[in-house]
């Protein structure tokens, strides 16, 4: 407890450099946390998906649409359990900056897949009875401040012309980790329309989603539906959900590599400013060191001073930076939901804070110590008066 | 009177540069139990270096000094560590008291190295600052003590854990007459009445009228013995 007193006073000695350097801790470990969040919520979709669950697309590229024919065949591969498919429709509310993800699906099979969107028996009910009815997620909905039975038009981008949807169910995320701005409805509504309008474009899908019977054959299943499609007209390439959410990524790696940098170099700064704390502390504390040594103190003990002292600065500042990490990390998840709709402060964010916590104290208090324990009492007694 | 100090042809150099600048030259001294002996001499004649390696606070380049007949020269840095905090305590010219911590605090920081209590510690604490007479400033921090009650308190930390030995370095060079006057009589009372053998290095001659013996250094070299009867 006595040496508990002693590090906190010390830290405590010159208030405005010790509330700086805390101040600048908690910066730091917000910036990190912050970075770190923005790196999980670009991964959000790969926490959430599947290990039971494939996607079939195009083996040239997700641009080139697959016969809806594919969907039977697909059906009869052994190991398959439920295919669903769908088109990204890209359609635009009102203006192009209120951006979120609206898809056309396979209504009964895609909800059959995804059960982690949550919808009431009476919601789905409506939905699936209502041809021009869509499913909003319960973010987007308050976003715009739909209600159930109120029609929404988008304006298409891929597909022309005004479309009217009929908001029929409100769906809630199994988990925090559940996207809850999503738009969907039925792919039967846009194919009979794309019939009459572009025929061409019809009884096409982007992908299709299959639900394999147990996820340990999920390898297996992909390469016999690929194996089904071979030397067609229109290759196919399966892979499990997750891999088709990290192919996504994957084009942004290079931004991802530069968060993480930015997020590592943040760490490196902040160490930099609290061991410069640590020198001048130590300059100014030479003679109490030498004092210390002289009434019998050894050099360990000394050194549990000077790094208790790193310690106990690093911690109250990363302590306000984790605690803040939180209502920030609302606040710019709200400024960025149309980009990020998951963005939670993970668990594992924390624990990176606490063990950039450890790191900066620790290092930050190396070369202070290592003079400290080294210094010749009669040396540091010199430096007194 | 028994020697508790014995010092053998010590010798100290320091180095500036590629030069070595001897400071102790082949000094031989016995400090008997009990004894109050001034070192004196001018600036750099190297008492305060030899009063250091007394205590063991450095080292020598070659000799021996025995202390209650260990010799301290063969201890390692560990061993002096744990031989000062039980052996040895110190008077310094600045008082050298942490600013953080009260009177009580500083006076208890050696206790901290001893198996005792923390009830233990206390008795000895309230003990050694009423024997310093400051049990009513037990709470303050130096800043707010005068200079001569800062020196009182370091006196205070000094005889807390009760060694044998005091070494004061200039301990009324910082303090007014009449503070000095009350430093150096509370010392004369610890050797009287105490038996503590004290070294202390001064150049003030009214300091040094306090001890029993006064050995004075001229460049490294010490000179002649002189007894008095303290006043």
């Amino acid at each position: 407890m006595f040496i508990l007193k002693i590090l906190i006073r010390n830290a405590f000695r010159h208030k405005l450099r010790t509330l700086l350097t805390i101040l600048g801790i908690t910066v730091a470990i917000l910036a990190f946390g912050l970075l770190r969040t923005f790196i999980n919520a670009w991964y959000g979709g790969v926490e959430a998906s599947s290990a039971s669950r494939l996607v079939t697309r195009s083996s040239i590229s997700l641009i080139f649409h697959l016969p809806l024919s594919y969907k039977d065949k697909i059906r009869q591969v052994d190991g398959v359990k439920v295919v669903s498919w769908g088109n990204w429709f890209g359609g635009v509310y009102i203006d192009e900056k209120n951006f979120f993800a609206n898809f056309a699906v396979d209504a009964k099979s895609y909800l059959q897949l995804y059960p982690e969107y949550l919808l009431s028996p009476e919601e789905t009910n409506a939905f699936l009875r209502d041809r021009k009815g869509f499913v909003a997620g319960r973010k987007l909905a308050k976003r715009f401040g739909w209600k159930i039975g109120d029609t929404v038009t988008l304006r298409g981008t891929i597909y022309p012309g005004n479309w009217d949807f009929v908001l029929r169910g409100i769906y809630r995320g199994r988990d925090e980790t559940i996207d809850e701005t999503q738009f969907f409805f039925h792919w039967d509504y846009l194919n009979e329309t794309m019939k009459k309008r572009a025929s061409a474009r019809a009884d096409q899908a982007g992908w299709y989603m299959v639900g394999v019977t147990r996820p340990d054959r999920a390898t297996e299943v992909a390469l016999a539906i690929d194996q089904t499609f071979k030397n067609s007209l229109a290759e196919t390439l399966t892979e499990t959900e997750k891999a088709f959410q990290l192919s996504f990524i994957s084009m942004s790696e290079t931004i991802i590599m530069a968060i993480e940098l930015v997020s590592f170099v943040v760490i490196i700064i902040i160490i930099a400013v609290v061991a410069n704390t640590m020198s001048m502390t130590y300059r100014e504390r030479i003679g109490e060191y030498a004092i210390f040594k002289t009434l019998g103190y050894r050099g360990w003990r000394i050194a549990g001073m000077i790094v208790g002292e790193s310690m106990v600065i690093t911690l109250i500042g990363s302590f306000l930076g984790i605690v803040l990490t939180f209502p920030v990390a609302r606040i710019v998840g709200k400024m960025l939901s149309n980009y990020f709709p998951v963005f939670n402060v993970a668990e594992e964010a924390i624990y990176m804070d606490l063990a950039a916590s450890i790191i900066i104290g620790l290092i930050a208090a190396i070369v202070p110590t290592y003079r400290s324990v080294r210094i010749r009492i009669a040396d540091g007694l010199r430096r007194i008066g | 009177m028994t020697p508790i100090v014995e010092i053998i042809d010590v010798s100290k150099s320091y180095r500036r540069g590629n030069r070595t600048i001897p400071v102790l030259v082949d000094i031989n001294l016995n400090i008997g139990e009990g004894e109050f002996l001034a070192l004196m001499g001018p600036s750099g004649s190297g008492k305060s270096t030899l009063l250091n390696l007394i205590a063991a606070l450095d080292q020598v380049d070659s000799g021996a000094i025995r202390v209650g007949g260990i010799d301290i020269t063969a201890l390692s840095e560990n061993e002096l560590a744990e031989w000062r905090a039980v052996n040895v305590g110190f008077i310094f010219q600045f008082y050298n008291l942490i600013p953080v911590l009260t009177a009580f605090e500083n006076v208890e920081l050696p206790l901290l190295l001893t198996g005792l209590s923390r009830k233990e510690r206390n008795e000895h604490v309230e003990i050694a600052l009423r024997i310093v007479n400051l049990e009513e400033r037990m709470d303050h921090y130096p800043a707010q003590l005068s200079g001569g009650e800062q020196q009182r308190v370091a006196i205070a930390r000094a005889i807390v854990t009760d060694p044998a030995i005091l070494v004061a370095d200039e301990p009324t060079g910082d303090l007014d007459k009449v503070a000095a006057r009350e430093i150096l009589e509370l010392m004369d009372r610890l050797n009287r009445e105490s038996n503590k053998t004290i070294i202390m290095v001064t150049h003030d001659p009214r300091a040094a009228e306090k001890a029993r013996v006064i050995r004075r250094l001229e460049k490294g070299f010490l000179n002649d013995v002189h007894s008095q009867d303290p006043h």
